[in-house]
C-alpha cells in the first residue's frame, strides 16, 4: 500500500498529459500545472476505478494535497 | 491514422483523453465544425468525449458550452454569445431534471395537457428562437424515464405520474423533429433503457459537480451525437459487406453443401442465423446497400441464397464476390462497381484473420469485432451506429433499385455501337429548376456526400442552403434524371452567385450514377438561360483539385471555357464563358417544362 504515489503518477500524468509530471505528497491543485475542477473530477473518475473504490460525497472537498488523498484511498482500502 | 477509438474503454477515453485529442488534432484535412451546447447540467464530459469522437471521423470542433444551466437563457433572453460563435450545430442537452413544473399527483387530464403543452412550449421558444437567429442544426434530446417512479407502475398510467408526463413530452418532441427538417431529436429515453438507468444517472457526481450522468452515459450520448453528427455532415456509411460461411449462414457450404447449412428454424443455431439475415434485410429496406464478399466458388456460394430458407436472396445483394483473392481487393473492386467509397463500408465477418487484413489494408472501413456468437452480430453492428439516417427518404427506400437498374443500362448499352443512339434510346427527361424548399434538404444531403464529380467540394448545412435559396444573389438550379428504366431522383446541383454581370460558379455536382448521359450539358443550357434573364454577360467556373475529384479536372473544358488561371501551388484554375454567344449544348435529354405557381 505505500506504493500508492507510483501507481497515482501515471494517472496524474495521462490526465493531465504531462509525461514526465513528478507527483509528491506535497502536490496539489496549485502547484501542479492544468489540476483545474475539469482535470479533478476526470482524476477522481480514474482513481476510483484503477482502485474500484468509490469516494463518499464530500470526503474530497476535505483533501489539502496528493498526500491526504492518498491516506484517504488507505483507509479505503483497508475497508475494502 | 484513424485511433479506432471505438476500440477504447470509457475509462481509457476518460483516462488518456488529453493525448488522444492532441495527436488526433494533427491530422490533416480535417473538416472545421462549430459545436454550441447548451446545458441543462454540467456538459464538459459529454463535449469532451464529442470532440474525440468527431476528431477521429474527420472533424475538428470547436466547441462552446453555455453557462451551467442557462439552456433557456442563452437561447431565448439573450442569444447574442450564441450568435457570435457562429454555430454549425445548437446541442440543447436537457433532462427530467430540467423540468420546470412537473404535474401534481392529483392532477386532472385537462390540467395534465396543460403541463405538457406549458413544458413543450417552453423548447418550441427555444428551437423558434435558434431558427430565427441562427443558421445552426438544432440537435434535442428526448427525456429518460425518472430515477425514481414514486407512483410505481401507474406512474406510467396516472396524469400525476412522471413517467407518464415524460412519455407524453418525448411524443411532443417527436412531432416537432418530424415537422422540421432543422430540428432533429437525439433518442436519449432509448439509449438510457438500453444502458439501464441505474448505469445512467451518477447521483454523487450530480450532487458534487451537476453532472447527471456516469461516464458511460456520457460516453453514449457523445457516441449517438457523434454519429447524427456525421449524418448531418453525409458521412454516414452505405454499405454492408458481408462475408457468408459463419457468417450469415452456420457452416461452410463448400465442405457441407447447400443442404446443410445452418439457417432457417429448424435448430437454435438456424434460428440465429435466420435471425441476422432478417436483420441485414431490413437494413437493405431503408437503403443500405448490402454486398457479398466471400472466400468460396461463387456457383457453390449462390446457391445458399436459393435455400429455401434464406431470408436474403441474391436480389437484395447490390453486389456479389464470391472467389478465392484476398478480401480487401475483392471489396475494392466493390467499391469500384458501386462507385462509392470503401470508406463508407461496413465489413462483417466472423474471421478475426482476414477482419484484421481488411481493416489494415482499406483506409476508413468500420470493421467491428462482431465476436463469433451469431446472436450478438446485430446487436455489435447497432453499437457503431455506422448508419445513422437524418430522415428517411424515398431516395433512400428506393437506392437499392437503383443500383440494380443501373447494373441493367450497363448491359443495356453493350447493344449499341453509337453512344449517341445509346443516350437516346434511353428515353431520358430531366426537371431542371431553381431551387425549391421541398429540394433543399436534398440539395443539402448531396453538396456532403459528393466527392468525385464535385468541381468546388463545399458543403453546406440545410440551414445554410435555406439562407441561399432566399438570397436573390444566388442562382440555384438542380436537375431531376428520369429514363426508361426509372427515376433517377435529383442528381445535380449548380450554385451560381452574381456579381455585377459575372455569375460565379461556387457549386457543380452531380451524383456519379448519371455520369456520360451529358446532364452537365443540360444543366449548363439551363444555367445560361437564367444567366441572359438575369442580364449576366459572363460565366466563371472554378475547379479546387481534391484526392478524390481528378474525374472533373477537364470538365469546364469540355463545356467550352476559356482558361483564365491555374494557381503553380493549389493548382486551383479559374474558367470562363461568354454568355452572349452561347448555343444550347444537350441533345438526348427531353427537358420537361417548369410547372409554374
Amino acid at each position: 500500500m505505500d506504493n500508492i504515489l507510483e501507481e497515482l503518477q501515471p494517472i496524474f500524468r495521462d490526465i493531465l498529459d504531462q509525461p514526465n509530471l513528478v507527483l509528491t505528497r506535497a502536490s496539489n491543485a496549485n502547484n501542479v500545472d492544468d489540476w483545474d475542477s475539469l482535470a479533478h473530477i476526470n482524476l477522481v473518475v480514474s482513481i476510483e476505478k484503477h482502485y474500484k473504490i468509490k469516494f463518499a460525497l464530500g470526503e474530497l472537498q476535505e483533501l489539502k494535497d496528493v498526500g491526504d488523498m492518498i491516506d484517504l484511498i488507505k483507509v479505503k482500502l483497508a475497508a475494502k | 491514422m484513424a485511433m479506432k477509438l471505438d476500440k477504447y474503454t470509457v475509462d481509457d477515453l476518460i483516462l488518456k483523453g488529453k493525448s488522444l485529442r492532441r495527436q488526433l488534432s494533427v491530422k490533416d484535412g480535417l473538416q472545421p465544425i462549430r459545436i454550441a451546447f447548451l446545458g441543462g447540467s454540467t456538459t464538459n464530459e459529454v463535449a469532451n468525449l464529442l470532440e474525440l469522437f468527431l476528431l477521429d471521423s474527420g472533424f475538428q470542433p470547436v466547441i462552446h458550452q453555455s453557462e451551467y444551466g442557462r439552456y433557456f437563457e442563452d437561447s431565448v433572453i439573450d442569444p447574442s454569445d450564441l450568435v457570435t460563435f457562429a454555430p454549425d450545430v445548437v446541442y440543447i442537452h436537457t433532462s427530467y431534471m430540467n423540468v420546470q413544473s412537473v404535474p401534481p399527483v392529483h392532477c386532472s387530464e385537462d390540467e395534465f395537457r396543460g403541463y405538457v403543452e406549458a413544458e413543450a412550449g417552453r423548447y418550441k421558444q427555444i428551437w423558434e428562437s435558434i431558427e430565427r437567429n441562427l443558421s445552426a442544426q438544432i440537435i434535442q434530446n428526448n427525456f429518460e424515464l425518472p430515477a425514481f417512479a414514486v407512483l410505481g407502475n401507474i406512474d406510467a398510467v396516472s396524469f400525476g405520474g412522471t413517467s407518464r408526463f415524460l412519455l407524453a413530452l418525448n411524443a411532443e418532441f417527436a412531432r416537432a423533429a418530424a415537422g422540421d427538417p432543422r430540428l432533429l431529436l437525439q433518442d436519449i429515453h432509448s439509449l438510457s433503457a438500453r444502458m439501464g438507468l441505474n448505469h445512467w444517472f451518477d447521483w454523487d457526481r450530480y450532487f458534487s459537480y451537476k453532472i447527471l450522468m456516469t461516464p458511460e452515459g456520457n460516453a453514449a450520448v457523445a457516441r449517438s451525437l457523434a454519429s447524427l453528427v456525421r449524418a448531418i455532415y453525409g458521412k454516414s456509411r452505405k454499405v454492408l459487406v458481408l462475408d457468408l460461411d459463419n457468417t450469415i449462414w452456420g457452416g461452410v457450404i463448400g465442405d457441407d453443401g447447400v443442404d446443410k447449412i445452418q439457417i432457417g428454424r429448424e435448430t437454435p443455431v438456424a434460428e440465429a442465423y435466420t435471425a441476422f439475415q432478417e436483420y441485414c434485410l431490413s437494413l437493405q429496406k431503408r437503403g443500405i446497400l448490402l454486398a457479398v464478399c466471400s472466400k468460396n466458388d461463387e456457383e457453390i456460394a449462390k446457391q445458399g441464397f436459393e435455400h429455401p430458407d434464406s431470408v436474403l436472396k441474391l436480389e437484395h445483394i447490390s453486389c456479389f464476390k464470391a472467389n478465392w483473392e484476398p478480401k480487401h481487393e475483392n471489396i475494392l473492386a466493390i467499391a469500384r462497381e458501386l462507385n462509392l467509397g470503401a470508406d463508407s463500408f461496413v465489413f462483417v465477418d466472423d474471421n478475426p484473420a482476414e477482419r484484421a487484413i481488411v481493416e489494415a489494408q482499406i483506409a476508413g472501413i468500420a470493421v467491428p469485432d462482431i465476436g463469433n456468437e451469431v446472436s450478438r452480430y446485430a446487436a455489435v453492428i447497432e453499437e457503431g451506429r455506422y448508419f445513422e439516417p437524418i430522415s428517411v427518404s424515398q431516395e433512400d427506400l428506393s437506392r437499392a433499385a437503383l443500383y440494380r437498374s443501373n447494373s441493367e443500362r450497363t448491359k443495356f448499352e453493350a447493344a449499341f455501337a453509337n453512344y449517341g443512339e445509346y443516350l437516346d434510346s434511353l428515353d431520358m427527361s430531366a426537371e431542371i429548376e431553381r431551387f425549391k424548399p421541398l429540394y433543399l434538404e436534398r440539395i443539402a444531403q448531396l453538396t456532403n456526400k459528393s466527392n468525385q464529380f464535385n468541381l468546388t467540394t463545399r458543403r453546406y448545412t440545410l440551414a445554410e442552403m435555406e439562407a441561399i435559396s432566399r438570397d436573390e444573389r444566388y442562382i440555384g438550379i438542380y436537375g431531376k434524371l428520369s429514363d426508361r428504366f426509372g427515376d433517377n431522383g435529383l442528381i445535380s446541383i449548380v450554385l451560381g452567385r452574381c456579381e455585377q454581370d459575372v455569375l460565379h460558379i461556387d457549386l457543380w455536382l452531380m451524383s456519379c450514377r448519371v455520369l456520360k448521359r451529358d446532364m452537365e450539358l443540360a444543366m449548363l443550357d439551363t444555367l445560361v438561360e437564367h444567366a441572359r434573364t438575369a442580364n449576366l454577360m459572363t460565366l466563371r467556373g472554378y475547379y479546387l483539385p481534391t484526392s478524390k475529384n481528378a474525374m472533373v479536372a477537364d470538365h469546364y473544358e469540355k463545356l467550352g471555357f476559356l482558361n483564365v488561371s491555374v494557381d503553380p501551388d493549389t493548382k486551383n484554375s479559374v474558367w470562363t464563358l461568354d454568355i452572349p454567344s452561347y448555343t444550347p449544348r444537350n441533345q438526348h435529354i427531353r427537358i420537361l417544362e417548369p410547372v409554374r405557381g
